[in-house]
């Protein structure tokens, strides 16, 4: 307990920082996951292989070798950031491709005729996804949107581990291996600081729900 | 339009009116069916068509292609004398002229009865919202729905649903209306509140394409009714004649078997 006790200060910030990775990625990935959606599912052939593609190669990749891509090959080829957005850019475009295909299921979900009708007073394809689709979409995505977003605030912990900053999971890191704290106590901080996060998350998704939920 | 019997209406109205929709020569597939096949169909300004036929005959998806919510091989649809664009914006602004009517209403889900009818002025005409809520409440006025204003489409009857579907048609001052079987999915009771709508419609001179298998609608207020079979028209006169005398066999085989029971 005293490894816990001990650097209460070091799991705070490491906690807000894990915070803040997973605000900045939940933001980046629903909209990125949002645009690549739209892609799949518009009329235009380019845009639905852009967004084919997309899917097929970045959710096909292991999380590490997108990381690494970001934050070793883009420098490479003089593509320069902090590692800290660089890290972020990498969460939000692996996790992007799970919220599109998350968002595509609601899009099916959402009956054709919508679609029609919102075609049929005149509104153009943007418009009817905006207007029509997208809205009952998302109601019925909140479940396996919200699976994504809970593990991407796990993943959040390999992007720590690249050493984006003093996040949950590099504190603990440090505190095991460079102060020789008992790694037991200190991961079981950890964790309890990824529930302090997931918890709130899976409250926050379950309210979001029972606010969107429609009546067929 | 007041005298519904009379064949033509050649009389009352300016002779002879325009054009509003032109099919010609269209035909369709779907894989190996031709469900249109050389279809020519003209509807004018004011008239109200109503297309008939056995299911399958291809009347749904003719009534589809004057909106291209359905695509044609071959052959031409001109509405109010131009072509049907292709797709984008051009098309978007077309569908705004035409109000569709569909047999399982569509309203949108996620909106009160009140924000259907308003979506459409508001998004594709850009009409304020100040505008759009006055015309949606007198539209709302006409379809005997006002009081149901501020609920979801779930919560209603489908007869109430599909009055306010006309309603949201309605909002769009379009040239001309689709009806694709809007009393099909309804519950018996219901089916003249929808009909007592469209009949009101007909009569204030709107140019209406009715698919239905109401033939007292279509004796009460069409102009002139389209028989279809395997995807062509067989047959096309006015509702007196065509009940009375239809010249075809499908046609007279198809009525024996709506009329006797």
């Amino acid at each position: 307990m005293d490894a816990i006790t001990e650097n209460l200060g070091l799991f705070g910030r490491g906690y807000l920082l894990s915070l803040q990775l997973c605000l900045w990625g939940l933001a980046g990935s629903l909209v990125l996951g949002t645009v690549v959606a739209a892609c799949r599912v518009s009329p235009v052939p380019p845009l639905r292989a852009f967004g084919t593609v997309w899917v097929g190669v970045v959710r096909n990749c292991p999380l590490t070798v997108v990381l690494f891509a970001f934050a070793f090959g883009l420098p490479e080829v003089g593509v320069n950031g902090s590692y800290w957005w660089l890290g972020i850019a990498a969460l939000v475009v692996y996790t992007s491709a799970f919220v599109c295909e998350a968002l595509r299921s609601g899009i099916n979900a959402v009956p054709a005729g919508q679609a029609e009708a919102a075609r049929a007073i005149g509104l153009t394809f943007t418009q009817s996804l905006r207007s029509v689709v997208l809205p009952q979409a998302f109601r019925s995505s909140v479940p396996p949107v919200g699976s994504v977003l809970i593990a991407m605030i796990k993943n959040s912990a390999v992007v720590g581990a690249f050493g984006v900053g003093r996040d949950l999971f590099s504190v603990g890191n440090s505190l095991t291996s460079a102060q020789g704290y008992a790694a037991l106590p200190v991961l079981t901080g950890v964790a309890v600081g990824y529930l302090l996060l997931t918890l709130p998350a899976g409250g926050a998704l379950a309210a979001v729900e029972r606010k969107v939920a429609i009546a067929r | 339009m007041t005298e519904p019997a009379s064949s033509a209406g050649a009389a009352a109205a300016p002779p002879p009116s325009r054009p509003l929709v032109v099919l010609e020569g269209v035909n369709k597939h779907f894989g190996a069916l031709h469900v249109l096949q050389d279809v020519d169909l003209t509807v004018h300004e004011g008239e109200v068509v109503v297309v008939i036929g056995p299911s399958g005959s291809g009347k749904s998806t003719l009534c589809r292609t004057i909106n291209r919510l359905e695509t044609i091989e071959s052959g031409r649809i001109l509405l109010d004398g131009r072509p049907l664009p292709e797709e984008g914006k051009d098309l978007a602004r077309l569908r705004a002229e035409v109000g569709m009517v569909f047999q399982s209403f569509n309203l949108f889900a996620h909106m009160t009865v009140l924000e259907n009818v308003m979506v459409g002025p508001v998004k594709a005409r850009g009409v304020d919202k100040g505008t759009a809520r006055r015309t949606a409440l007198d539209l709302l006025e006409r379809v005997g729905v006002t009081d149901q204003r501020d609920k979801y489409p779930a919560r209603l009857s489908g007869g109430q649903q599909q009055r306010v579907a006309i309603a949201r048609a309605l909002a769009m001052q379009p040239k001309v209306m689709l009806f694709d079987e809007p009393t099909s999915a309804l519950d018996p009771e219901m089916i003249n509140e929808v009909l007592d709508v469209m009949t009101t419609l007909a009569r204030e001179g709107m140019t209406m394409v009715v698919v239905t298998h109401e033939m007292g609608f279509a004796r009460r207020a069409a102009n002139r009714v389209v028989f279809m079979a395997d995807g062509r028209v067989v047959e096309s006169a006015d509702p007196e004649t065509f009940f009375t005398a239809p010249r075809s066999d499908r046609a007279r085989d198809f009525l024996s078997k709506i009329l006797t029971h």
